[in-house]
């Protein structure tokens, strides 16, 4: 149990997949504008890494051992349709959840957080329930990182900023900012 | 699509529309292992070699994929590639394969390369698929030199391992850790910002050169 909590909480603060790793940095810069928008696409990176996790453990149990060199292949092919199937079953079941997250799941299904989260899980070697938890904690950091820099960008929208940083410059120093403060949760474990 | 030159066609990848600096494309490598120079030249070229690679396949084959499944296609041909990239690289230099770690594999998700097979592989004839490509990777070279030179000197004090300062210089520790990708990509872009309002500042000077008041940007805005 201890082992788990631990796997949550450094997957979520300690190396937080956007600000300590650089994954899912497209998304980190691209839909972080508005707060709302943000948070969706927070629930919908959870939603596909759960799915991943799943997808992941299942051909490195049953399908790898037999041909290890189709590892980054069959990685994204099978993750890759079965999230597409999923956005179908869900379209038909659950029309508000599908406007909810429908509009972000195909940006983010070969996304590098994606393909990263699975490939951290393989050379990890984690299990199944290790598997979802990481993938959970991994969602939860990538959505805190999102709703973080969608609040700070849209005060900042407001500001009076210098000429010269008002392309992309800005943001990125505000996500080293980011990264830097995250740099403290480094030492809550150590002991 | 208006018709290009040859050397349009190379030259652009390299400064206008240069992947890493202005597209902010592939940003996931060009942060995360620039933190030395030979981290970066490995990463470029690997990279490099992925992308002229499936721009020449894709190109060749570009009326036998169906329009339907093209990005599938496009994906696998680049996973292909990225397959080769890292076996050879495990093979050549372990060291610097084992510090790049799961980076390499990532090339493939690189939206940078597919965004050139959908924008121009598939639609034009081989050659100029093949410098187009040259020029964006060379394009992401210079980008990952850069930053890798920057980060490398300000928080190791030396190039390629070489000290450049000394025993007194006091390594500024942050540019090799992750928030220094961040940083250094921020003050890159602050500088071709400052650049750019510098260049519009003296057009509007030569427009108006008898000093008839015209609005400034913060006025104006």
């Amino acid at each position: 149990m201890g082992d788990l909590l631990w796997i949550l909480v450094s997957a979520m603060l300690v190396s937080n997949f956007t600000l300590s790793l650089f994954l899912g940095l497209c998304p980190f810069m691209g839909v972080s504008a508005r707060v709302e928008t943000a948070l969706r696409m927070g629930m919908a990176n959870i939603f596909v890494l759960v799915i991943t996790s799943i997808c992941a453990w299942l051909l490195n149990t049953y399908v790898l051992p037999y041909a290890p060199y189709l590892r980054l292949i069959s990685f994204i092919v099978v993750i890759a349709s079965l999230v597409q199937i999923v956005e179908m079953a869900i379209r038909k079941i659950s029309p508000t959840l599908f406007r909810e997250l429908g509009i972000f799941l195909p940006l983010i299904t070969t996304n590098c957080a994606i393909l990263g989260f699975a490939i951290f899980q393989t050379n990890r070697g984690y299990g199944f329930l290790e598997g979802l938890t990481f993938a959970v904690g991994a969602g939860l950091g990538l959505t805190l990182a999102l709703v973080l820099m969608a609040s700070i960008r849209e005060t900042s929208e407001l500001s009076s900023v210098p000429a010269m940083a008002r392309n992309m410059g800005l943001v990125l120093i505000i996500a080293g900012s980011l990264s830097l403060a995250f740099m403290g949760f480094a030492g809550l474990f150590s002991t | 699509m208006r018709a290009t030159t040859p050397a349009e066609d190379f030259v652009r990848g390299i400064w206008k529309e240069n992947p890493v600096l202005v597209q902010l494309l592939g940003l996931c490598p060009a942060l995360a292992v620039t933190n030395t120079v030979a981290n970066s030249i490995a990463m470029g070229l690997a990279t490099f070699f992925v992308l002229v690679g499936s721009s020449l396949l894709v190109s060749t084959f570009k009326k036998v994929i169906p329009h339907e499944v093209r990005i599938s296609a496009y994906i696998l041909i680049i996973a292909t590639f990225v397959t080769i990239a890292d076996l050879v690289l495990a093979a050549v230099v372990p060291l610097i394969h084992k510090e790049l770690g799961a980076f390499i594999a990532l090339i493939v998700v690189n939206c940078m390369i597919l965004g050139r097979q959908e924008a121009f592989a598939s639609k034009r004839p081989i050659g100029r698929a093949l410098l187009d490509a040259v020029g964006t990777g060379v394009g992401f070279m210079i980008a990952m030199l850069m930053m890798g030179t920057f980060r490398e000197v300000l928080g190791n004090g030396s190039i390629l391992g070489v000290p450049l300062f000394g025993d007194n210089f006091e390594p500024w520790v942050i540019f090799i850790l992750p928030p220094g990708g961040f940083l250094t990509l921020g003050f890159i872009l602050l500088a071709f910002g400052w650049w750019q309002e510098r260049k519009s500042d003296t057009a509007r000077i030569r427009q108006w050169p008898h000093g008839v008041a015209t609005p400034s940007r913060e006025e104006a805005a």
